[in-house]
């Protein structure tokens, strides 16, 4: 017990005479939280709709009109045929295109329906999907308006159910508040782990590490020693991040701070392990540097910070289930927005501390003294 | 008890034998020069002797402990300074002395005693807390030595201590070396200095993993009709060269 304080003191010094390193691992984390989250947005702006209004009635110009006073849309004009709108998509000019047919009005009146045509350039799949869902909503509400004025409501008609949306536990939907806390940890594991997995090849790279293996110095010493400095320094970046998340971002802390910190705590543990079993089984820095940019993409691709896990293809999903980024950025969110409990999150404590003892225990039992 | 005693020890890494059943024994508190070319297979046999390297076959015992099943206390008794320097150039001269002695599970007051000792010895006093990096290099290595026997291990194990090192500074490292062995401890160093070999008590040659000769240097010298170690070497070496 008494050789791990004196590996750890070993490593507190290392890292307080590496400047350059200790700026880069705590300014650096701050910085890409801030660009990260103000650039990871989602919400679909200034998209450039073009209309094919063949039927120029009252009701057409009312329609578009609608799609003007909506600050996602920017129309850029009117185009006179088809033709010309999907010349005009294929360039890239347009991202939507309106196209009212001929006698829109007059269907609406006589027939009591009519249609509209929207084309969408789909090559960005999710924009696409969100800005039809857009036109989809103001043409509904279009739908609404002329009902009630030109269609006396009969006897016996049902009438039309409105929608009302709340949005629970970020009410603003606002982007930010849901990347934040992901994209905190996200930062925990890209630290945590490679420094981690460096620090010890780089011993090995300066024949350090074989002084050390022909000391009466044990496995777990050796791994405990090297695991408590990060994990300390990981908590620092943890506590710089919130503040900024807390400051900068406005981000809510619905829930127990204490409970963030255990899992930040467990967490760390986790990715600071991760980056010794790299070290392990890696003999350069380059070495070490790929597996574990290889697997930090990975756990990031795969853990719902992006794209939700649940439309994930089944085999992802049954990856994700030893994805621990996966987990954290759930409790983070849940912890953060909705003031979930330990009761709320216990199943992913569970799964995390099985995880963090697998990884550690593999970084123990590769660790070799020998060649 | 022997320090060191080996039968048939051989590494094999794939088809290549480093080392091929080498079998010999070392005294206590003596000191054994262990020679050769580049990759006759020296750094490979002090490994494994020193629980780096899990030998393919043959026995061996440190210390009067074996080398595949009781490493650990192999560890506890050799002290080992590789070919390169090996302390912590980030930490100071100080810093690597409490850090090995810690690591060695000596008590605070005993690391405290032997760093004084160690700093008087070497007269680095006013360099205790510069970094080890800004040393030159003979005094890392007197440095490197004196950690490396911080423990007071049984056997210690020299790989090329005195590599670019200066004559003056390799007379100084190598009085050390004897003051140790008049201590007790058994040294066991590698030398590419045939100068460095008359100073030892026995010296071993290998030549393609095998050891060709084991003998005092007086009585290499007579074997081989030449007036120096050198001579001896030049015999041992070409006659490999020439097969």
């Amino acid at each position: 017990m008494r050789k791990i304080l004196f590996i750890v003191e070993k490593e507190f010094k290392q890292i307080f005479r590496n400047v350059v390193l200790l700026r880069m691992m705590m300014i650096a984390p701050v910085m890409q939280l801030v660009l990260l989250s103000l650039a990871a947005n989602f919400e679909v702006k200034n998209l450039k709709i073009a209309v094919v209004d063949q039927d120029h009635s009252t009701f057409s110009r009312r329609l578009v009109s609608k799609f003007q006073y909506i600050d996602n849309f920017k129309l850029t004009g009117f185009t006179p045929s088809y033709k010309l709108a999907e010349e005009q998509l294929l360039l890239d000019k347009v991202d939507i295109v309106l196209a009212i047919p001929a006698h829109f009005e007059r269907d609406l009146y006589r027939d009591n329906r009519s249609g509209v045509q929207l084309m969408v350039n789909a090559i960005d799949g999710s924009k696409a999907g969100i800005a039809s869902g857009y036109a989809a909503t103001i043409i509904q509400d279009f739908n609404g308006d002329i009902r009630i004025e030109n269609v006396p409501m009969r006897k016996g008609e049902v009438q039309q159910v409105d929608i009302v949306n709340q949005y629970w536990y970020n009410p603003r939907l606002e982007y930010r508040t849901f990347m934040v806390p992901g994209i905190l940890f996200e930062l925990l594991l890209l630290v945590g782990g490679l420094i981690a997995a460096l620090n010890i090849v780089r011993e090995k790279e300066m024949g350090t590490m074989e002084q050390l293996n022909v000391t009466p110095i044990q496995k777990h010493e050796f791994i405990l020693g090297k695991l408590i400095p990060f994990v300390v320094i990981g908590l620092v970046q943890f506590t710089l991040g919130l503040i900024v998340a807390k400051f900068i971002f406005r981000v809510p802390m619905e829930g127990s701070l204490l409970l963030l910190y255990v899992f930040a705590l467990l967490f760390l543990i986790l990715c600071v392990g991760l980056g010794l079993l790299i070290s392990t089984i890696s003999d350069t820095m380059q070495q070490a540097m790929f597996v574990a940019f290889f697997m930090l993409v990975l756990f990031i691709l795969l853990s719902g910070l992006f794209s939700p896990t649940e439309n994930m293809p089944q085999w992802a999903q049954w990856l994700d289930t030893i994805n621990p980024l996966k987990y954290i950025i759930e409790v983070a969110r849940n912890t953060m927005l909705k003031g979930s409990t330990f009761a709320d999150v216990r199943s992913h404590f569970f799964a995390l501390l099985a995880i963090a003892l697998a990884i550690n225990g593999l970084a123990i039992w590769r660790y070799r003294k020998t060649v | 008890m022997k320090a060191v005693i080996t039968n048939k020890l051989t590494k094999k890494f794939g088809d290549f034998i480093a080392t091929n059943a080498i079998t010999f024994e070392v005294e206590e508190g003596e000191i054994f020069g262990f020679l050769g070319a580049n990759g006759a297979g020296k750094t490979t046999a002090m490994r494994m002797l020193c629980g780096l390297l899990t030998p393919s076959s043959g026995e061996a015992q440190v210390a009067g402990f074996d080398v595949y099943t009781q490493t650990e206390k192999i560890k506890q008794n050799i002290g080992y300074m590789s070919q390169k320097f090996s302390l912590y150039e980030d930490l100071t001269i100080r810093e690597n002395i409490k850090f090995y002695g810690g690591i060695y599970g000596l008590r605070l007051a005993d690391i405290n005693d032997k760093t004084a000792g160690i700093l008087e010895k070497l007269q680095l006093q006013n360099v205790a807390d510069a970094l080890t990096a800004s040393l030159p290099l003979g005094w890392k290595q007197k440095l490197a030595f004196s950690v490396a026997m911080l423990h007071q291990p049984k056997v210690v194990f020299l790989d090329e201590p005195t590599g670019g090192v200066d004559p003056i500074t390799r007379r100084q490292f190598w009085e050390m070396i004897y003051e140790a062995a008049s201590r007790g401890t058994t040294i066991f160093v590698t030398t590419h200095y045939m100068d460095e070999a008359e100073y030892c008590n026995r010296v071993s040659i290998m030549v393609d993993g095998k050891i060709q000769a084991l003998d005092t240097p007086k009585g290499l010298k007579e074997t081989y009709r030449v007036d120096s170690m050198d001579g001896v070497f030049q015999i041992l070496a070409r006659g490999t060269s020439t097969k």
